[in-house]
Parts: structure tokens; sequence; C-alpha cells
């Protein structure tokens, strides 16, 4: 249903603003019809950056703009799609073995900016640079369980990769972020050489990339002729050039920003919904919400629709306590949560822990957990339990609430729910932030992993998530909108979630 | 004390204080919650992850260690590499120092004639309307944060008017002059009023002086006696309020950067501290120093070249 309805809204969204250009006829010069793609110009495109954090390297990309500019760089075997399932990609087609451990890729004819092929070669090159056991490049984990020494190219178009245990989601590895194929051997990425729909110009960090139309793209040479990616870390930085007509695309505006500039001739505003969930995270190990009642008290507690409002200022969709509504497998069918204080009260006596203060920590590490911890701990008032809001540093805050502390605000990007169980819900998980540990639950995780039959997977997958709605430790309180702006001759934006292939893809993009 | 026995004293002194300096910050950045690991982990916090990144970038190593070769590389000149892209500091101190001169060089340009020739003309006219004026003015003004006055400007002259750009995202400071005419007014607004007001203080204090009113009896000229007698002796507190400004800009004057996209020195300051990323925070406390101790130290020079008699014999 997701998939089906993209195209209509963005046809709707185009429709809404050419009505808005022809209805308002005081600025006559906006008369281009975003509607039709049109070929040329170059796209401004302004990003929050990090500095001395800013690489080419795709393999150590980590913030959104060395995302984006990955992803116009370079391709990966496969990547997300509005559904947040895996889609292909350099992979023409992928397909397992009965055992579920040995997979066949076929990739597509596709060459490198410097005209290379490429080959099963760099795709095993690549792998082995981000396996690399002595460097530390975040898809690492989600690519180690490739036995690369069994793995090998059968031709210079297929290649067979060995797994260390059967695994059906695989293609949500090729998926992976930062897991792009690179020229085998390339180290230096000062003049970066991909396959994806735009090549490298110039780079100065901190400021500026400029990169040129890849008219040999395999998926089509993209309509842009030059994309440039400059740094403005400040939101309203970004807003303002976009409003002097410095840049076309601003990535990353707030709720107050979209909803004071909705219907301005000026700029225009495109949201993608489902693509941050807001949530609170109580570790499950320790004191106090080692209770399962205090923990259903807590979700009963929240107030999601004035949270929302509140903190999201509308952009964003109440949250059930589980991640990835909308995505493959989502477990749509329980029914959503409201506030019920008199339950809440029930169970806090119930669980004695009436008069109890509990620690929330929280900081700005993201946009509006402050906001959110605030409101909370007010909704919580009169429940007979205290929320004492903690502000932490921000730069060591993910850190420093994997371990300590019993709640804490948690906000997190789009991905499966696959990897989103296997990075944070399992007992070996690396993040697992709510502590979750439950051999009954890895058990059903290592099941739907090596379950074949998509309806059956699903079925399980239903049916972890019904235990981590019952009583887990995630308060997943909404949702929220992606929102970008962009100059009103700005055609072709995504609104499918942050993280996903179409999120800030700029090849699908024109200028009217 | 001779001019040069000065200048050879405070330079020896300027050159323990860099060295204190950067040893504080040194610690000071240890001393901050997580450390350049943690803060590339961000949101993907893995502790094996955060063990590896840590020994990928030698964070293993004691940070005595990690110190005492960096200061080594230093007295060679070297200022070692960033943590995060392996750049030479060296590269994120050019690219930063550019945009920050071209800022500080032409706040300066603007500022020092435009505050000497308001606070000449204001103690000239001591009392009168334009002195009021002035007064009220450099008053009211001076109290307006930067930030507040940046969005002001920003809203009225980029967005809502469109004279001038709203930002400097990805210009050209040089080749494109309109982007700096915001900023600049920004810069130079408080320091204009501070040190108009000091030279407006020296100015009319200098002319109620003994030493001009004896030349004014011995009958030289009144314009020659204003600027060549009283107006020195003026300038002796603003000069060292204009070192302070220096300091000041090249700072970065991490607002105006930010509000207006300008990737200077304060831009690099800020996420290298965010980032943990000791060599490059290291590197600009040594800039940052270096050019505090020397701007300081020439206003003092100059000072006691314009007034002996007020330069402290320490």
């Amino acid at each position: 249903m997701h998939s089906l309805n993209r195209r209509g809204f963005l046809g709707l969204t185009a429709g809404l603003s050419i009505a808005t250009l022809t209805g308002c006829g005081t600025t006559g010069a906006q008369t281009s019809a975003p509607s039709t793609p049109r070929a040329g110009g170059r796209l401004r495109a302004a990003f929050a950056g990090g500095g001395a954090k800013e690489v080419l390297d795709p393999h150590l990309a980590n913030l959104f703009v060395e995302a984006a500019r990955s992803k116009a760089l370079y391709d990966k075997l496969a990547d997300l799609g509005p559904d947040v399932s895996a889609q292909p990609r350099l992979a023409e087609k992928w397909e397992p073995d009965a055992a579920l451990t040995r997979w066949r890729i076929t990739l597509r004819e596709a060459t490198f900016h410097n005209g290379q092929p490429v080959r099963a070669e760099d795709v095993l090159a690549s792998y082995a640079r981000i396996l690399d056991s002595n460097r530390a490049f975040r898809a690492k984990s989600s690519l180690a369980l490739i036995d690369l020494a069994n793995s090998r190219a059968v031709d210079d178009r297929t290649v067979e990769f060995a797994l260390k245990r059967p695994f059906v989601e695989f293609p949500n590895v090729l998926a992976a972020f930062g897991a792009y194929i690179v020229p085998a051997g390339a180290e230096d990425f000062t003049a970066p050489v991909g396959s994806g729909p735009f090549s490298f110009v110039s780079f100065e960090p901190g400021k500026s990339v400029l990169l040129k139309r890849n008219a040999e793209y395999w998926e089509g040479a993209p309509h842009l002729d030059e994309l440039e990616f400059v740094i403005a870390n400040e939101e309203s930085a970004r807003t303002n050039a976009l409003l002097g007509g410095q840049v076309e695309y601003a990535h990353d505006l707030t709720p107050t920003t979209a909803r004071s500039h909705s219907g301005s001739d000026r700029l225009a505003i495109h949201r993608a919904p489902n693509s941050a969930v807001q949530a609170f995270a109580m570790k499950v190990d320790r004191p106090p919400f080692d209770n399962r009642d205090l923990r259903e008290a807590m979700f009963l507690l929240a107030d999601r629709p004035q949270l929302v409002e509140s903190v999201l200022a509308g952009a964003g969709q109440v949250g059930n306590d589980l991640f990835g509504k909308g995505y493959q497998h989502y477990a749509d069918d329980i029914a959503q949560r409201t506030r019920d204080l008199d339950k809440a009260k029930f169970l806090i006596r119930r669980a004695g822990a009436e008069g109890l203060t509990v620690k929330l920590d929280t900081s700005t590490a993201a946009a509006g957990m402050v906001e959110a911890a605030t409101v909370f701990a007010d909704q919580v008032k009169g429940s007979g339990l205290t929320i004492e809001v903690v502000t932490g540093n921000k730069d060591s805050y993910w850190a420093d609430t994997l371990k300590n502390g019993s709640m804490s605000s948690f906000r997190s990007g789009a991905m499966p729910i696959e990897t989103h169980i296997a990075q944070r819900l399992l007992s070996g998980s690396g993040t697992n932030v709510t502590k979750w540990a439950r051999p009954e639950f890895d058990a059903l995780y290592d099941r739907a992993v090596s379950t074949v039959d998509a309806g059956e997977r699903t079925s399980v997958y239903r049916d972890m998530q019904r235990s981590l709605h019952a009583e887990g430790g995630y308060l997943m309180w909404g949702f929220a909108d992606w929102i970008v702006g962009a100059a009103p001759n700005v055609g072709g934006i995504s609104t499918a979630p942050a993280n996903t292939l179409d999120w800030a893809r700029f090849d699908k993009v024109w200028l009217g | 004390m001779s001019l040069r026995r000065y200048a050879l004293r405070r330079l020896a002194i300027g050159v323990i204080q860099v060295l204190a300096v950067v040893t504080v910050v040194f610690l000071l950045v240890q001393a901050l919650p997580g450390d350049a690991a943690v803060a590339l982990a961000g949101d993907n916090p893995d502790p094996r992850r955060i063990e590896e990144i840590r020994v990928a970038m030698g964070l293993d190593r004691p940070a005595l260690d990690r110190f005492g070769s960096w200061l080594w590389g230093l007295a060679h000149g070297d200022f070692g590499v960033s943590l995060f892209s392996g750049r030479p500091v060296a590269e994120f101190l050019h690219d930063g120092l550019g945009p920050t001169l071209v800022l500080a060089l032409l706040a300066l340009v603007l500022l020092i004639p435009l505050s000497v020739l308001l606070g000449v003309l204001a103690a000239l006219r001591e009392g009168g309307p334009l002195d009021r004026v002035v007064t009220t003015v450099t008053v009211g003004l001076h109290s307006i944060p930067e930030f507040a006055l940046a969005v002001v400007l920003i809203a009225v002259f980029g967005v809502q008017l469109r004279w001038l750009p709203p930002t400097a995202v990805g210009a050209d400071l040089l080749a494109s002059p309109a982007v700096l005419v915001l900023p600049l007014v920004v810069l130079v607004a408080r320091p204009l009023c501070s040190i108009s007001r000091l030279v407006r203080a020296g100015m009319i204090d200098a002319l109620a002086s003994d030493h001009v009113r004896h030349a004014l009896r011995l009958g030289i000229g009144v314009t020659r006696v204003r600027f060549a007698h009283a107006l020195p002796s003026a300038l002796a507190p603003a000069v060292q309020q204009v070192a302070r400004t220096v300091d000041w800009l090249l700072g970065g004057v991490i607002v105006v950067e930010a509000v207006f996209v300008i990737p200077g020195l304060g831009t690099i300051l800020v996420d290298a501290v965010a980032g943990r990323d000791l060599p490059v925070v290291q590197g600009l406390a040594v800039v940052f120093a270096v050019t505090t101790v020397v701007v300081n130290l020439v206003a003092d020079l100059v000072v006691f070249r314009l007034a002996p008699r007020s330069v402290a014999i320490a």
C-alpha cells in the first residue's frame, strides 16, 4: 500500500504546488511546472555537515550528508525500498541455495566513472575492505555473517557468498548503511570513483562537493547536469539560504519551519512519513523497569497524540510501541495503545512503586528528545510516579545511555525490522539499550531468518512484535516525518522514509 | 626599561603562555565525557565497535604518550593529523584561517577608523546633540547580542527585502563580496560601540589634561593640539580594546560563522570539540594562543610608544 500510494502522493503534491503557483498570480516568475522532468541545471543542496568528520570514503559514511553523497557517487548491491524492504540495485538478482548459506548474486552491467566495468572482484574487494579486522567501518557488523574466505567470484558478473549461518534476509545485509561498492584496491578517496549516477568534480571539506551527471549510469542518466552539496549546520541557515535562492534543496527542516512556510510561494515542503521513530527506552534488566507492570504503566501513561502535536508540531503519527510502522513485516494488527491513567495507577500500586522517582536521561543529540522527555514527565504527574528529566552530554549520549541509567530518550532512523531486531533486541546485540535478552525471543528470530516462506516468516515476526508490544522496553510513542524544503521549481522529490533508496536521491530530481 | 628588553621579556612569557594553554586544552578535552571513538560511533554505540575505532585511531595509547608525541611533532612544525579524516591538521587550519582572516581584517579595516572618528567627534561635541545621539545609539547597539542582530538583519535584508544574500553558503567570500556585508555589520557593531566610547572618554580626559592646556597656551593650533597631542594618549586604552577585539574576531566569532554559514576557524573548533578530535582542537589552541599573545604584545608596544607612562613596568 505504501509503494502504491507513493506515486499518487508525488502527483498530488506536484498538482498542489501548481495550484498554489497559478492561484497566487502575484509572482509570475515561477511558472515552471515541476511535474514534467526537464534536463539540465545545477542543483545546490544544503545539508548539516560534520567538519573534521567529513570524508568521501563511502565506507566511513556516518552523517546524512555523507550518506547522500555516497548515494550519488556509488551503488550498493541492494537498497531499501519505500516499505524498507531490500530492492535489487547493482545486484540484478540473488538466489540462495536450499540451506540459505550460499547466495549467488548476479551483477547488472554497470561501469565505474573511469570506464571500468563493475566486476565480481570489486564487490569482494569492497566487502573485504569493510570487514578488515584492523578497521572499524560502520557496515562491518552487518556484513559479519559473510564467510569471505569461502566466497568467490564465479565469473565477472557473478558472486557467490558463503554465509556463516542460514540467513534468508541476506538482501538486507547487501543494503546495509555504508556497504557501497568501490573499485578493487581503492584507498584514496580524494578523487573518488564509483558507479553511481553522478561523478566527482571537486571537494572542499566542510564546505562543498561538486558532482556532475554520469551519462552512462546503468539506470539512466540523471536529469541534472550538476549537483552541489553545500554545508550549513544551522537549520535556520539552511532555510534562509533556500529562501534567499542560494540553494534549491534544504535537508532536515523542523516542523515549525514547515508549518510557517506551508503554502509559501518561495519554498515547497516535502514530508517523508515514518522516517524516524521517537521513543523512551526502559532497561528491563534492572529496577525499576525489570517489573513488567511498571513498564505497562508507562506505556499507558503516554498521551501519544499530545506528544506528536507538541513535540513534532503535528508532523508525525502516533506509535504503538513497535518499530517500523508501515514497513515490511510490521504488525499493524495489534491494537493501538491509548492513555489510561486509572489502569496505570493501579499497575504502579501493584508494582509497589508509588512515590517512586525515576530519572529520564535525555539530551539534544537528536531533535525533539528533550522536549519529549519534558512533556512526558508532565503526563506522568498524578500517577503516583515522578519522572525527573536529566539532560546529558549530547556528544557521548548514545554510548552513555547504552550502559547507564534505567530510562532514556531514544530515536532511530529507518531500517528493516529484521535489522532493528538483530542490532538491538537479541541477547548478543551490540546496541541493546533496553537490555531485552530472552532465549525464546532469540529462538524466534533464528526461526524467522531461516524461514523461506515469506508469509510464514511474517507470522514469526508478528509473534516477536506481540511479545515486544506486551512487555518490551521501548515506549515508541511516535514516528516523525522527515522534512525537506526545496525551491518551488524542483520536481521529483520522493516521500520515501529517510535512509531508504529514494530519500536524498538526486538522480530522479529535476529543475523546472 | 627599553622597548626592546620589554618586547623580549614579553615574548618569553608568551611562549610559556602558549604551552600552558595547549596543556590546559588537552586536559580539558580529556576531561570531557566520551572520546573521539564514542563521538564517531554516534547513535551506533556498539561497545565492540567503539573499542575497534579506539584502536584504529590509536586512542588506546596512554594520554601522556599521545600528548608527548604531539608536542614533539609541534616542535618540528608538525600539527599532526585529524583523528577522523586523517587529513593533516595544518590543512584544517589553512582552510579555516582564510575565511576568518578575511572577516577579521575587513572588520578591523572598517572598525578602527570608524570608531576613532565617532569617538573623537563625540568628544569634541561633548554634551551636544551629536554626542548624545552617538552615545544613545552606541550604548543601545552594544546591548544587542550578535546572534539577535544577525537574525534580525537576515530576516529583514536577506529574506524579506532580498537586498543582500542571507547566508554565505557555498560562496567564495572575495569573489562575491555581497555575502560579506551582513556578517561584517554584525561583527563591527559591538566593538564599534565599545571602542568609540573608549576613544570618546580618553579624548575628553586628554583635552582637559595639563599638557594639552599647556600646548594651547603655547599658541599651537587647535587642530594640531587635538590630533597630535590629545589623540595619541586618548587612543591608549582603545588600542588595548582593539587587541581584545582581534582575539574575539579570530576566535572565530562562532555565532557569526554559524548563522551566516562561513566555514572559518570557529566552525572547525565547534566541530572538532564535538568530535573530540584532539589534534585539531590542539592545533586551533596553538593558533589562538599565539595570536592572542602576539596581538596583545603588539598592542602593549604601541601603547608603550603612545603613552609610556600608562604601561605598568611589570
